[in-house]
């Protein structure tokens, strides 16, 4: 009984954030590049920018929508499902959701609605302010959430209290070096998505030579965003992960499905693993590799999952401190592995942007694919962060079977999981449905300036 | 004043806010199906709170943020608690923040139409939900040890709820019509006025039904005495000087008065309430308070700070928003946003 409890909620909690999660990334990118493409317009004058703000920005505010109705449910389902969680860390953890709310997202819906209904109403000055106050809103409020989950994954700035965790360092909790690696490492993937999403969509009509001069520069854009996006992704990626073999090693045991401590520590190329009877299946390592991500040299012992398990059993007492591997393992790799790929594309997007090959290049027309890329990187990216982290909801100090809600029954479950998943499948049918109309409505003539800005958002 | 008070104040500012913002974009939202007779006009009606709704709406978001952070055990007890009546709400505003969103992005009856109910069952379903809550923090529910909602979904609903939320349903499409008659050109804001004249009527019928039961079912008694002050006298008050600014087509007036008359009625609750946040139905030691539920001190001076700078900037900005979006919205076809 107790068990479905924890099973339907994490399952339930799992199914928002990812759901979540697919549109957030893409609304911090769209609104920072719309932005550049705005700000360039407003600078130049040059009308083609103009169409480009309006066309990207169209597909922006569908994919907006999305994010904040599915953000309602995440502040919701903190107290919904994880009372007993909520009542613990609501000292620490519910601060930086405040003033998300407080900071972040009042600057953000406040000014989108100037900014779709401003164009008319404001001064061209006013109205660009607009957009940028949306993409600072946007990472603002990426900043604060990670500023709370960074306190789950690497608990700072407290003591405990009567059994709960209570506040005494906000400094503390803002400065945690979790938030300098996991912000950056989140934020600039938002940014990556955002460049794939636009570098795909150019891609579609740039290889059947439809609006061209809009597209080229649209993909010129973006592929220069995206490239310093995705390389400094990659930088600190490595600096998390760095920091996780210091604060979390289980976490990276798992990711890398080493048993046994190692020193020189070997990187598996491929592991299949039997978790029951802690072995592997069937692997290929590579000597010292880990050894060298880890420390930045050829030595250096990277802890095994069993060593691990019963220093916890030993601190903690008696359990399972072992997360599920197979999923830490292949979410890692499905990250960094697409991540490499985006690093890849852009490198030769930017190739065929300077060598003005981009037209006559033929296997441009596989690039809207690559829009997926930062989709699976962003979900496998939190499915490490999140299920490797396991079986705590705060590290060390509460597991996450503890958290649940004690009066929420299988059957209320069962109802909001059901109604979630019907609901966010229909409308996700609906977003793609509406995203790829959009892309393909392009306003082939430009109306005249003045006409042009009266009738911007038809 | 101690920090728990401060906090106390401000999560009812933050939801008195969020009532009267929001409020109007219900009311909108509920009277779109029967006071527009064709699409140019349910377009006029949506437009004139699409530039506004989302930034309402995080109202709610922070003072539900604000919550969680000064007072971890209201939050928690209360979101689990009410998980089917929150988990229904949810659902409400899904559909209806992107109906604001898509349903103009297809030209098409049916695609619309869907929509356009959606924003209604979206608006319709929280603005009675508000009401069932708020007189059941008053009214007591089933709160065990450890804090524990222990009722189900079926005791929230019982006949001083149901009218608490026939109040707000009431309220909210009042404040909604008159919003309208003072945003839509003229000839469809004077059909609405006249509309906001008869909604009224049941308007101040369920909330003088409501004051009486209030008498009854809650300790009113104990916390106000038996002349229970300007709050909640202002309250009825006011919402009589709606009907009459109506009448006399002083819409601006009426909104006004209708604004305080939602001020003085969430007032009228917490007040009731504190130092109060929720109360047991089975025993008065396992009411929640705002000492026993509250963050520690170090956190509420944090918070504190934070708030007392940040919500009087919110406040100018999404004000000037109101500013810029003064003008009557008119059947122009090139000034309607699809």
């Amino acid at each position: 009984m107790d068990e479905i409890v924890i099973i339907l909620s994490r399952w339930q909690f799992a199914l928002t954030t990812v759901y979540h999660f697919f549109f957030v990334p893409l609304t911090i990118g769209l609104a920072l590049i719309v932005a550049i493409m705005q700000t360039i317009y407003f600078k130049t004058g040059d009308l083609i920018y103009k169409q480009m703000t309006k066309y990207w920005g169209k597909l922006f505010l569908i994919n907006f929508a999305m994010g904040v109705v599915t953000g309602i449910v995440m502040e919701f389902q903190f107290g919904m499902n994880w009372s007993e969680y909520s009542r613990f860390v609501g000292d620490i953890f519910g601060a930086p959701l405040a003033i998300e709310a407080l900071l972040a997202f009042f600057l953000e819906s406040t000014f989108i609605g100037v900014w779709v209904f401003g164009w008319d109403k404001i001064s061209k000055r006013l109205h660009l302010i607009s957009i940028w106050l949306v993409a600072i809103g946007s990472t603002l409020s990426a900043f604060w959430i990670l500023v709370a989950n960074s306190f789950m994954q690497s608990p700072m700035g407290f003591v405990l209290e009567n059994g709960r965790m209570v506040m005494n360092d906000f400094g503390a909790l803002v400065s945690n070096p979790n938030v300098w690696v996991q912000f950056p490492h989140t934020v600039l993937g938002g940014y990556t998505t955002g460049a794939m999403f636009i570098l795909g969509i150019s891609a579609y009509f740039l290889f059947r030579k439809e609006q061209v001069d809009l597209f080229q520069k649209s993909f010129q854009i973006a592929t220069i965003i995206g490239l310093i996006s995705v390389f400094l992704v990659i930088l600190f990626g490595h600096s998390q992960g760095q920091y996780m073999v210091k604060t979390q090693p289980m976490k990276m045991a798992a990711a890398e499905a080493l048993w046994e401590s190692e020193n020189p520590a070997s990187f598996s190329i491929i592991s299949i693993v039997d978790q029951k009877n802690q072995k592997d299946v069937f692997s290929i390592r590579i000597p010292a590799l880990l050894s060298l991500l880890s420390y930045n040299r050829f030595d250096g012992e990277v802890r095994g999952i069993k060593d691990i398990q019963s220093e916890y059993e030993q601190i903690y007492g008696p359990g399972n401190y072992i997360p599920p591997i197979t999923i830490n393992y292949w979410s890692f790799r499905v990250m960094v592995g697409s991540g490499f790929l985006i690093f890849f594309l852009t490198s030769l997007g930017l190739y065929l942007v300077m060598k003005k090959k981009v037209l006559s290049f033929r296997l441009i027309k596989y690039f809207p694919f690559a829009i997926a890329l930062p989709y699976l990187a962003n979900t496998s990216g939190w499915i490490l962060t999140e299920v490797g982290r396991q079986p705590w909801v705060v590290y060390g100090y509460l597991r996450t079977s503890d958290a649940i809600s004690p009066n929420v029954t299988v059957g209320m479950l069962w109802l909001s999981v059901i109604g979630f998943t019907v609901i966010y499948g229909a409308l996700m049918a609906v977003d793609v449905y509406l995203l790829s109309k959009y892309a393909k409505k392009i306003t082939v003539d430009e109306p005249k300036p003045t006409e042009d800005e009266k009738s911007y958002w038809e | 004043m101690n920090y728990e008070t401060i906090w106390f104040l401000l999560i009812a500012v933050l939801f008195i806010g969020y009532f009267i913002l929001e409020g109007f974009d219900f009311g909108v939202g509920i009277l779109l199906p029967f006071v527009a007779k064709n699409d140019t006009e349910r377009r006029m009606v949506i437009n004139t709170i699409g530039p506004h709704w989302d930034g309402n709406e995080v109202w709610l978001i922070t003072a539900g943020g604000a919550m969680f952070a000064a007072f971890p055990n209201w939050y928690a007890t209360l979101f689990s608690g009410f998980y089917i009546a929150l988990f229904l709400m949810l659902i409400a505003l899904i559909l209806r923040g992107v109906a604001f969103e898509f349903r103009g992005k297809v030209d098409d009856i049916k695609w619309r139409k869907f929509w356009d109910w959606s924003i209604f069952f979206g608006s319709i379903i929280p603005a009675i939900l508000w009401g069932v809550a708020f007189s059941n923090f008053v009214r007591g529910v089933p709160i065990g040890e450890g804090f524990i909602y222990v009722g189900n979904f079926w005791d929230l609903f019982n006949i001083y709820s149901i009218i608490g939320g026939l109040v707000t349903l009431t309220g909210f499409t009042v404040q909604g019509a008159i919003f309208l008659s003072m945003k839509l050109e003229k000839p469809i804001a004077n059909r609405i006025s006249n509309l906001a004249m008869k909604l009224w009527l049941p308007n101040i019928l369920v909330l003088l039904l409501f004051v009486i039961e209030t008498y009854f079912f809650t300790d009113i008694i104990d916390q106000l005495g038996v002349n229970p002050g300007i709050v909640p006298i202002g309250a009825v008050l006011s919402l009589f000087a709606v009907g009459w600014f109506i009448k006399i087509k002083r819409n601006g007036w009426a909104f006004f008065m209708n604004c305080l008359a939602i001020i003085f009625s969430a007032s009228t609750i917490f007040l009731i309430l504190y130092p109060r946040v929720l109360i047991s139905s089975i025993d008065p030691i396992y009411n929640l308070t705002i000492m026993n539920s509250a963050s520690g001190e170090y956190t509420l001076r944090i918070m504190t700070i934070i708030a007392l700078i940040f919500v009087p900037i919110v406040i100018a900005y999404q004000g000037w928003t109101y500013w810029i979006f003064r003008k009557r919205i008119t059947s122009d076809l090139k000034s309607l946003h699809y």
